[in-house]
């Protein structure tokens, strides 16, 4: 799960993290009282979007006056942003984050999140902040410090204070990184985060250190021991059909393809995507039914599916396990008697009763093409789409 | 032979009184499947199916001889339900549950590794050895016993794997289903050696997916030490960045663990890549 920034500098602060002193506001006139509280006479107007690239999209401003600041406040509030990062359609600004100005010495990254390869968590740093980490990892991976946290130690200040040595810091600035990198892992580890990431750190002119940017993003397997941070999800920044299909167990993504799909099991989920591709069409959506497809879901799915209208035809395919395929067809024919279809429908059951289910499909008097082999369902498909 | 479990193996179900520990169960009974014992706590004296179930692993372990453990208990408690067993020092651990925090997942495999013991998930199907033995949830009736191995982080594009060779007359040695979680007990190479060692399975197939590493590091293993034929699959090429494909293991982050880097690591190594999900059978057939 991902939040705003404001937000996560706000968990930030509950751990003593340092980030310049700021207010979040969702009106022109908020963000002025919010500038006047903060005071000064430099301040930073920050978009509130899930999506990054924001700087370079229009979504950072620094307002050198109050009617510098009313003015992107009111620029920003209510426009939609497109940045690298949040496709064409763009985000529409609801929020924003006023924060003071700093007189900045440098900047670094620092982050914490799972290192795969060893299955422990990494302490990440780099003198390169501010940049795309990714672009600092893959071009000049000997500017990434890492720092491999022990499961059992947790972060250790001989650790953090390497790592402060090795981003260049001297004398009393090395004790304010050390300490923030492992107040940081203190909020990285209590709740239950995927990815803690300070891109900016920095360093201001009087040798203060503190998060100019905070991502936190949550793993989702573990959000029920946090319901205080569940409050925080923003559903205005989700995609409305993922939503819709969460709410029915439905495992839904979104993609910008002509083919839909519904496959019950992740893997062959992608394997049917990969197949749709094969075919000569390009995969509308991810949906996984899980184990149970049964009329209900199997309905939920065909609606969500084909609420995208870019959808010209579909696939269905379900390896019946422990689920019995004729209870999948039965599910089809009633959904499909349910919900209006106006795409071609190639549907391939295997497993547990798949001839029974096919005898059920054929006559069920519908209009959709049954496969048996997945070869079959992409040859089908192909047909589909080339007559199209 | 088979790797890992057999006709002799001794199980126990951990959660066998819930809705999926009770349900599979019975269809791993029904397999053939040695259980012994069930454990959930506060329900010792009970029995499911006819099987005795106690309150915790180490009551089941002073009463029979345990080799296994499959567990179907709740994400919230199943990486205690996965200490607990490891702690009676059970040698096989088979975790099916789904969704377990990643945080708790990693103190899990800090404890386990350097033992000996394999554990096999999270969020996996299980493993079977056809025809002796079926520890997890896949349909058995697919499987036909044999000379391949293999070796998946996926459950149903698994079984649509089998099926294919079974329906080109190819029986399974072993099949494990490693889990598609971020961190797993055990990976692609640690099965791949064991199949490597097997005498009886002749072929090797690799069911791999976007995201992580651990396909190129099965893939180097490969390259350096097994003689037998491999062929792979590496779903997800439609994927975009930094969605996660239903699997939380399963996220292209930070441009790596994409599948286009993944087949080209894997062929380089040797081994046979299916451009389609629906040759992976032939794909093997055709090095045999």
């Amino acid at each position: 799960m991902k939040i705003h920034e404001y937000q996560a500098k706000r968990i930030l602060k509950e751990f003593n993290v340092p980030s310049p002193k700021g207010y979040f506001a969702k009106s022109v006139k908020g963000s002025v009282k919010s500038a006047e509280k903060i005071g000064g006479n430099v301040w930073v107007v920050k978009a509130q979007i899930h999506a990054g690239g924001r700087g370079k999209a229009g979504g950072v401003k620094i307002a050198k006056s109050l009617s510098e600041v009313e003015k992107f406040a009111s620029s920003m509030l209510g426009s939609t942003l497109v940045t690298l990062q949040t496709g064409a359609e763009g985000r529409k600004v609801k929020t924003i984050l006023i924060e003071q100005g700093l007189n900045i010495e440098k900047e670094f990254y620092v982050g914490i999140t799972l290192d795969r390869s060893v299955s422990k968590n990494v302490l990440m740093a780099s003198t390169e902040g501010g940049v795309e980490i990714e672009k600092v990892a893959s071009e000049t991976p000997e500017l990434i410090i890492k720092e491999i946290i022990e499961p059992s130690l947790g972060l250790r200040e001989f650790q953090s204070r390497k790592v402060a040595f090795a981003m260049g810091l001297t004398g009393n600035q090395v004790k304010g990184a050390s300490d923030f990198l492992m107040r940081l892992y203190e909020v990285y580890i209590k709740t239950d985060a995927s990815i803690a990431e300070i891109n900016p750190l920095v360093l201001t002119k009087e040798g203060e250190i503190l998060a100019l940017d905070a991502k936190i993003n949550f793993d989702d397997n573990a959000i029920f021991r946090h319901p205080e941070i569940y409050k925080l999800r923003d559903f205005n920044e989700e995609e409305p059909l993922e939503i819709e299909a969460s709410k029915n167990k439905l495992n839904y993504i979104k993609l910008d393809g002509n083919v839909g799909c519904m496959v019950n099991g992740a893997g062959l989920a992608m394997a049917s995507m990969d197949i749709i591709k094969l075919s000569g069409g390009e995969p509308a959506n991810f949906l996984d039914v899980g184990g149970g497809a049964n009329k209900t879901t199997v309905a939920n799915g065909f609606k969500i599916i084909l609420s995208d209208p870019n959808v010209e035809a579909m696939l269905i395919n379900i390896f019946g396990g422990i689920v019995r395929c004729d209870r999948v067809a039965q599910g089809i024919i009633d959904a499909i008697n349910e919900v209006h279809i106006n795409v071609p429908v190639v549907i391939r059951l295997e497993g547990t009763n798949a001839e029974e289910a096919k005898i059920l499909l054929k006559n069920s008097g519908l209009n959709f093409s049954v496969a048996s082999t997945l070869h079959d369902a992409a040859e089908k498909v192909t047909s589909i789409i080339s007559s199209n | 032979m088979s790797i890992l479990a057999d006709q002799n193996t001794n199980v126990i179900v951990q959660g066998i009184t819930g809705s999926e520990g009770s349900f599979h169960t019975a269809q791993m009974l029904e397999y053939g499947t040695k259980i012994v014992a069930g454990v959930t706590p506060n329900k010792a004296g009970t029995k499911i199916s006819d099987i005795p179930v106690f309150n915790t692993v180490a009551d089941s372990v002073n009463n029979f001889k345990i080799d296994a453990s499959v567990i179907f208990v709740p994400a919230a408690f199943a990486a205690d339900a996965i200490l607990e067993a490891a702690y009676c020092n059970i040698k096989l651990i088979i975790c099916i549950t789904e969704g377990i925090p990643v945080n708790d997942m990693i103190n899990v495999y800090d404890y386990i590794k350097g033992k000996e013991i394999h554990l096999i998930g999270p969020n996996c199907p299980g493993i079977i050895s056809p025809g002796k033995t079926k520890i997890g949830i896949m349909p058995g009736f697919i499987h036909k016993p044999g000379n391949i191995g293999v070796v998946s982080r996926s459950g149903t594009l698994t079984y649509e794997t089998v099926k294919q060779l079974t329906d080109l007359g190819l029986g399974q040695s072993t099949c494990v289903g490693i889990g598609g979680d971020p961190v797993i007990g055990t990976q692609f190479k640690e099965i791949i050696r064991l199949f490597n060692e097997d005498p009886e399975t002749e072929g090797i197939i690799m069911i791999g997916e976007i995201g992580g590493t651990a396909e190129e590091d099965a893939a180097l293993y490969i390259k350096d030490n097994v003689k037998k034929p491999v062929a792979a699959f590496i779903a997800g090429r439609t994927a975009p960045p930094g969605r996660r494909m239903g699997h939380a293991g399963a996220i292209i982050s930070g441009g790596k663990g994409t599948a286009a880097d993944k087949i080209d690591t894997l062929k380089k190594a040797g081994i046979a890549v299916a451009d389609s999900p629906a040759d992976i059978g032939i794909t093997l057939k055709n090095l045999l």
